[in-house]
């Protein structure tokens, strides 16, 4: 790991420097702008489809606009002052922290503890079975796990109201996509489902690459399997930690298609997150502009998370 | 001592694998229930959930595949294999001109290309759908192609790029004084040796297009022009009764991704964790 990350330390200075002082002739002015080739297709893709939308989005969001009249009316921040009074932008934004926040407690803390877990397992054969089972939900895509967890809590042919049943809990069945109680903590919970392996993986990867002296070294000193979690392993993909935390928290922030899937925002909005408030406020209210000013926090959201992403990798880039 | 230690060491290990033998029946009955319930009628379907089915008829497989799936699949097939080609081609170029080619602002140029890793799709969503009908491409394939392409250039380029500089300078040395072209560099000697994260950029790729849900549903409608997973859902609505044809459909949709998985895991395992722990 040590010879890994030095590696990497090393080589930081050098995309900036390419052939130029190995190469016994310079290539001329010419020459180099014609290298420009190589990354034009990349970069004009990006300008055009990426980065000018973005800062059209601004503008937009500073408009009213009806985009089947085609009206456009310049309104200020009329936008985003609605949407600091609109209820349902709030709980939008409350559902999608609490996605992040219940998505960290499975996806990070639970994925690294069943990793752990996974890799204490002394047969090679099993902890790669384990890990694909695990997996397989992340490979289907989310829409397919929606629509059969959709099915799953489906009140009549469910299987979790029949199990439930099954077992003597009549008391807990219910339309669980139904009432605005549960709806939220079902689509989070298929999420989860869907998620978990996912992050297992990844953190599965981090922990084979500890070297495999550390861990003899505490069963030498006596450690216990839970101890040495907490003072070899945890420690030691911290990094992966805190990736995973930023990329799950952004994730969470930009939720849409299994919402979309099981509950389109319903019942009653209960289920809107920031995306999907966009959508029907866009697309299905004809308010565009205010869709446009919902998109502006999603980026402002988003933007912070990375800027902390870059933060943590530049500190660690330091560190080693 | 030994034997009482060796007691509770095994009562642990009884409760770790409890544990993660239940945690794998818990990922895979709903899987294995998903794919009975496209086996059975629609009667069936609403008596015992945990029943086998009575007759194994491909019936609801035709009957999906027939109203729609078929359309859905190659659609989905066409986008997955353009978008990757493109992508991936696209990407490999800039990241060659990026680590091996002296151009001039390259360090502004990688800051722009990777900082597209940090904007999220739903942010551009209206001023594209604006763009889109002026260009005359909304719901068309295209769209999905151009914006397929466009939004995962900058991940793929910055696994290309990072596993490029690691390649030793001497290669390119070696090329030049035999005579090869910047282009036949790339071409037959640092694209061939940069194979194993292509086809781990390959297989990501095909994961994100094949299961892509926001921008399919906004810039497509007619069933000509869906890819599957907004088929699976207008399947749904417009057979929302016929339960067991959903499910043929969704078992439809998700085989092929499954099976690359398993096919393709150790380049799978080694791209995500190139991409995200590195």
């Amino acid at each position: 790991m040590l010879t890994v990350e030095g590696t990497r330390a090393k080589r930081v200075p050098r995309p900036h420097s390419p052939i130029r002082e190995s190469s016994s002739t310079r290539p001329s002015g010419i020459k180099r702008i014609l290298g420009f080739a190589w990354v034009l297709p990349a970069l004009v893709l990006l300008a055009v489809f990426v980065y000018l939308p973005l800062v059209q989005n601004l503008g937009f969001s500073f408009l009213e606009w009806d985009i089947y009249s085609g009206s456009q009316t310049f309104v200020g921040a009329e936008n985003y002052i609605k949407l600091s009074s609109d209820p349902i932008f709030w709980s939008a934004l409350g559902n999608n922290a609490l996605y992040a926040g219940v998505s960290i407690v499975f996806q990070v803390c639970g994925a690294l503890a069943l990793a752990a877990l996974i890799e204490s397992v002394r047969r090679e054969r099993w902890r790669r079975a384990l890990r694909a089972v695990y997996f397989i939900p992340s490979a289907i895509s989310l829409t397919v796990a929606g629509l059969l967890f959709y099915f799953i809590y489906e009140p009549n042919l469910g299987l979790l109201n029949y199990v439930l049943s099954g077992v003597g809990l009549d008391a807990l069945t219910q339309p669980w996509l139904g009432q605005e109680s549960t709806a939220m903590m079902a689509v989070i919970a298929m999420s989860q489902w869907q998620g978990f392996g996912y992050s297992t993986l990844l953190f599965a990867v981090a922990i084979q690459r500890i070297p495999s002296e550390l861990y003899e070294a505490a069963s030498i000193d006596g450690i216990g399997v839970i101890r040495r979690f907490f003072t070899v392993t945890v420690p030691l993909v911290r990094e992966m930690t805190g990736l995973m935390t930023i990329v799950t928290i952004s994730g969470a922030f930009q939720v849409f298609n299994e919402v979309m899937v099981m509950t389109s925002g319903g019942p009653n909005n209960s289920t809107q997150v920031l995306a999907t408030w966009l959508y029907r406020s866009g697309f299905v209210r004809n308010d565009f502009g205010y869709a446009a000013a919902i998109a502006m926090v999603i980026f402002l959201v988003t933007l912070i998370i990375a800027l902390a992403q870059l933060w943590i990798t530049h500190r660690r880039r330091v560190e080693w | 001592m030994v034997t009482r230690f060796s007691f509770l060491g095994t009562i642990a290990k009884v409760f770790m694998w409890t544990f993660l033998l239940g945690l794998a029946v818990v990922v895979i009955y709903p899987l294995l229930w998903m794919v009975l319930n496209g086996f059975k009628e629609n009667a069936e379907l609403f008596g015992n959930p945990f029943a086998l089915p009575v007759t194994w008829d491909w019936q609801n497989y035709a009957n999906a595949w027939n109203r729609g799936v078929s359309n859905y699949l190659m659609t989905s097939v066409l986008v997955t294999v353009t978008s990757t080609i493109a992508t991936v081609f696209i990407s490999a170029w800039a990241a060659y001109g990026l680590t091996r080619v002296n151009i001039p602002f390259n360090r502004a140029i990688v800051t722009a290309i990777l900082g597209g890793l940090m904007l999220a799709p739903a942010v551009a969503l209206v001023p594209l759908v604006k763009m889109f009908q002026g260009l005359g491409l909304y719901n068309t394939f295209w769209a999905l192609l151009i914006l397929y392409t466009a939004f995962r250039i900058p991940f793929t380029t910055f696994l290309i790029r990072a596993y490029m500089i690691d390649l030793p300078r001497e290669i390119d040395e070696a090329a030049k004084v035999d005579g090869a072209t910047q282009w036949t560099t790339f071409w037959r000697v640092i694209l061939p040796m940069c194979k194993p994260i292509i086809v781990s950029t390959v297989i990501l790729h095909v994961l994100f297009a094949w299961n892509e849900y926001l921008f399919a549903m906004v810039f497509t409608s007619g069933t000509g022009v869906q890819t599957l997973p907004v088929g699976l859902t207008s399947l749904m609505s417009k057979h929302g009764t016929d339960y067991p044809v959903v499910f043929a459909g969704m078992v439809i949709a998700a085989v092929p991704v499954v099976l690359l998985f398993f096919l393709g895991q150790r380049y799978f395992v080694k791209g995500l964790a190139d991409g995200i722990g590195k």
